[in-house]
């Protein structure tokens, strides 16, 4: 694949903002800092507990049995602390938590409670307490309520987005500038195995093409190294994360350039053959892993001035279904990277996994509000009014105090 | 039967139209038929409101590109051999040829090809194909219904030409020759297709001339009858309809002189023009019947016989049937449709009311699949994204999909069965799914109500209710059996 940073005329042609990056007025800031921030929205609902597994917890292998990520055995957990054990899909998340530059929190969850995938996601967007439409995201109205003259200007800075589309979360009154990676990405295994399921039921025909081709012999033998010819392999997938990823930060690093941006990774809805040590969701963290060794290293010097936030719209069950995989849950973790954190620490009012410990007999309890985490973040590190972040930035939060201490 | 209802109007949209826009199922619900015929009676309709350039200022505009691009390599040329020429005299004591070669392989800087400017334009063809498709396609996923621009669309690909040979020509022959009739009469159609330049070119004709002609003896050449063979095979009587080699070759001496003026010529260069000095002399019998030596009427006189004739009705009446109904379309709706082109005089406007009338046209069973492009422009319809899809995307879309704009392999033109298009459908998904990414995705559950209507299956909205994504929610929509099938 060609990585290909495209210049701010493409990037303003790519995006069909016709305005003159060479007008904008310098980012005014009062102080020293020049901080970074990046969201990166992971759809489909990531299963915290196969992401960052409490190996310590003495219910976890009754838990998740042969499933449970442990830190010995064929393919190791990485240790965090003495609780808490990394995917082992995940070295660099790894080596940036031990010099520092990673938080993870756990059981921690956006404010709803129901399990669709559209409403929750709307809700890690939108910032607002309930579903319901919205057409503006908090990352986009912290900014416009950032005050003018500080360090980020909403006159001078731009949100930026990654990907064929705007994400909820960057848009609003802000003005946004988007951009696309050059790759399009094959369809989703997962979108391909639900139309085979669909045709199969109703279409015989298309049913026969599809499974003649040759990019399904390796969902129905998921981990297996079958040749996919046409089809997304863990290669390409790697490919667009990184690409997506990796630009986003060449752009935030620039001098001139923005210095929010979002995008989103879609893909972790595993609901059969989650493939968690070795399989799908081990590849897709393997992806996200190497999208974050890229926005590393393309921040270069910015990475000091860096916060990076990962979520997803909730969690999946604490136990495995059925079919190999995991159905809609409620909390999971949220991951910050960056060079300007405080990290090194899995932060969790840890509530068990006993079944009278679960939510609902099913799902990890939720006991930090990601609105917590997030506003800790805006307020620490881009300097966002209190005032604002619980009444414009997440709508009805004053209950919800921002975190502190999540920066350096 | 009288198609009513939700059914009929999702029906219409998908089978007859460019697919459902917004709440379009909804609105055309009360009477879907009277929708259609209302697409078909609308002032105007067929035709583009843009201005572009015409077929022959294009031709001329390509011609003065490739004329600039020749000149401009012949000038590198000169500058390199000079280079070259100096390198070698001052290598001076080295053998001639040994300098030469010498010279040759250390790329004297002078003939090194200027570096390119970054963001380039693309060149001149290129950029009207593309303003081209781009005008067309807005119109396909603009219209309220598209019934006219599906007419547009399968006119165009009856009487194809190819972009890839006709350069610059592709657009503005389907806006001059195929738009103006396609509601009006097949004979006027005909005739607009066979003498525009780009039909001329295409098939061979502007090179065609009878052995007796002035320029014949002169030039000791004759006939091309690929325009004549092509003329009846495909765009009127039908293969093995009963013409013999014999007509086919009197209709190409018929047809000589049907050329054009040089794209070279500055003021009517690409425009057509009739020939004289090219024309075989003498009367001609074609299937049956004498057409005297009345020059450029000759012709005029042929396709008028042509556009009438019975084999044509039936040719042309199952052609469309195939094309809106089925891939094996009921005999009694293409016995209808050849009716109404013969009782009409090849009025086709009528022969598109009766198709709407007409029972059989609304089986519910929903067998033809959609090919690429059609399918592509219900997907942008239904994403609500005209104008957040490039055309440089959809034309790559079209391509990937084997539909390439305005490129067809060979003058039949692209095909129009299951078995043609059903093995890409894996592909499909990957443009499916792209596509979504591309637009604002809607709540699941609208866009299965105004995309399928009643249509939808029990496991289809469960498919959808499902999805991962909103936006995956859409990709699903568009892959599903019932929206890639009308």
């Amino acid at each position: 694949m060609r990585l290909h940073a495209p210049s701010r005329r493409e990037l303003l042609l790519a995006s069909g903002t016709l305005f003159a990056w060479a007008h904008l007025p310098r980012l005014a800031y009062a102080e020293g800092r020049d901080p970074r921030f990046l969201a990166i929205i992971l759809r489909g609902a990531l299963d915290g507990l196969a992401t960052v597994a409490p190996v310590g917890d003495p219910d976890w292998l009754a838990l998740r049995g042969s499933n449970a990520l442990t830190l010995d055995g064929k393919s190791p957990a990485l240790k965090l602390n003495d609780f808490f054990a990394l995917n082992p899909a995940m070295p660099n998340l790894q080596r940036l938590f031990q010099g520092n530059e990673a938080i993870i929190v756990h059981a921690c969850a956006t404010p709803y409670r129901e399990r669709s995938h559209f409403d929750g996601q709307d809700l890690l967007e939108s910032g607002l307490p309930k579903p319901g439409p919205s057409d503006s995201g908090w990352l986009n109205r912290s900014l416009a309520g950032l005050a003018l003259g500080g360090r980020v200007d909403p006159k001078g800075s731009r949100v930026f987005a990654v990907g064929p589309v705007t994400p909820l979360v960057v848009r609003g009154p802000a003005p946004v500038l988007s951009w696309s990676p050059q790759q399009i990405m094959p369809a989703s295994d997962d979108t391909i195995a639900r139309l085979l399921d669909l045709y199969r039921h109703s279409d015989v025909k298309l049913a026969s093409v599809l499974e003649d081709n040759s990019k399904i012999s390796a969902i129905e033998h998921p981990g297996g190294m079958a040749p996919k010819p046409g089809g997304p392999n863990p290669g390409q997938v790697r490919a667009y994360f990184s690409e997506a990823a990796g630009n986003a930060a060449k752009f935030l690093a620039q001098p001139d350039g923005p210095r929010v941006g979002a995008l989103a990774l879609d893909g972790w809805d595993t609901h059969v053959n989650e493939g968690i040590a070795n399989g799908r969701l081990s590849q897709l963290l393997g992806a996200l892993d190497d999208a974050l060794g890229a926005v590393k290293a393309n921040m270069g010097p910015a990475w000091q001035e860096t916060v990076v936030v990962l979520a997803t719209e909730f969690g999946r069950t604490a136990r495995i279904n059925g079919t190999d995989g995991t159905d809609h849950g409620t909390a999971t973790v949220a991951l910050l990277v960056g060079g300007a954190l405080k990290g090194g620490r899995v932060i969790a009012d840890w509530p068990g996994l006993k079944s009278a410990d679960l939510y609902e007999n099913r799902d990890l309890k939720p006991t930090t509000d990601l609105r917590a985490v997030i506003k800790g973040v805006l307020k620490d590190h881009l300097r966002a009014d209190d005032r604002v972040l619980a009444q414009t930035v997440f709508p009805g939060s004053d209950g919800v105090k921002p975190m502190a201490g999540l920066v350096a | 039967m009288t198609p009513r209802g939700q059914d009929a109007a999702a029906l219409a949209l998908h089978r007859f139209g460019f697919g459902p826009v917004g709440d379009s199922i909804a609105a055309i619900a009360n009477d879907p038929r009277g929708a259609l015929i209302a697409d078909l009676d609308r002032p105007g309709a067929g035709q583009i409101a843009a201005i572009l350039p015409s077929a022959a200022d294009s031709a001329r505009q390509v011609f003065d590109f490739r004329a600039q691009q020749q000149a401009e390599q012949k000038l590198a040329l000169r500058a390199k051999r000079e280079a070259d020429a100096s390198n070698a005299s001052m290598s001076g004591s080295m053998s001639g040829a040994a300098g030469m070669s010498d010279a040759a392989n250390t790329a004297p800087v002078a003939a090194a090809p200027p570096p390119k400017p970054a963001n380039q334009p693309p060149p001149l063809p290129q950029q009207l194909l593309v303003s081209e498709a781009k005008v067309r396609f807005d119109a396909a996923t603009t219209a309220d219904v598209g019934f006219v621009e599906r007419l547009v669309w399968f006119w165009s690909n009856h009487f194809c030409i190819s972009a890839d040979k006709v350069v610059g020509m592709a657009g503005p022959y389907e806006r001059e020759a195929i738009r103006p009739h396609v509601i009006g009469r097949f004979a006027n159609l005909l005739l607009a297709v066979e003498s525009h330049p780009a039909m001329l070119f295409y098939l061979d004709n502007v090179e065609s001339m009878g052995a007796n002609s002035v320029a014949g003896i002169n030039r000791d050449k004759g006939l091309n009858e690929n325009l004549a063979r092509e003329t009846l095979e495909l765009h009127t009587l039908g293969v093995r309809s009963g013409y013999t080699q014999a007509d086919v070759t009197s209709f190409a001496k018929v047809l000589t002189g049907w050329a054009w003026i040089p794209p070279s010529e500055p003021d009517h260069g690409g425009e057509f023009a009739f020939v004289k000095r090219l024309h075989e002399p003498g009367d001609q019998v074609v299937l049956g019947k004498r057409y005297p030596d009345t020059g450029v009427e000759q012709g005029r006189a042929v396709l008028a016989d042509l556009a009438r004739l019975p084999a044509t009705a039936q040719h042309l009446a199952g052609k469309l049937a195939s094309h809106f109904v089925a891939d094996n379309p009921p005999p009694p709706l293409v016995a209808k449709l050849a009716k109404t082109f013969t009782a009409t005089d090849g009025d086709l406007k009528e022969v598109a009311k009766t198709l709407v009338m007409a029972d059989e046209s609304w089986t519910p069973q929903r067998q033809k699949l959609k090919p690429p492009a059609e399918w592509i422009a219900g997907v942008i319809r239904l994403s609500g994204a005209q104008a957040t899809i490039p055309i440089g995307r959809i034309m790559y879309a079209q391509m990937t999909l084997g539909e390439p704009l305005w490129r067809p392999a060979a003058p039949n033109g692209y095909p129009d069965t299951e078995a043609a298009w059903v093995d890409g459908i894996p592909h499909r998904i990957d443009i499916a799914s792209e596509f979504a990414g591309r637009a604002q995705a809607a709540d699941p559950l609208v866009l299965l109500k105004n995309g399928l209507g009643p249509l939808a299956s029990p496991d289809t909205r469960n498919t959808i209710a499902r999805a991962e994504t909103r936006t995956q929610a859409l990709a699903l929509l568009v892959m599903t059996p019932e929206f890639l099938r009308r």
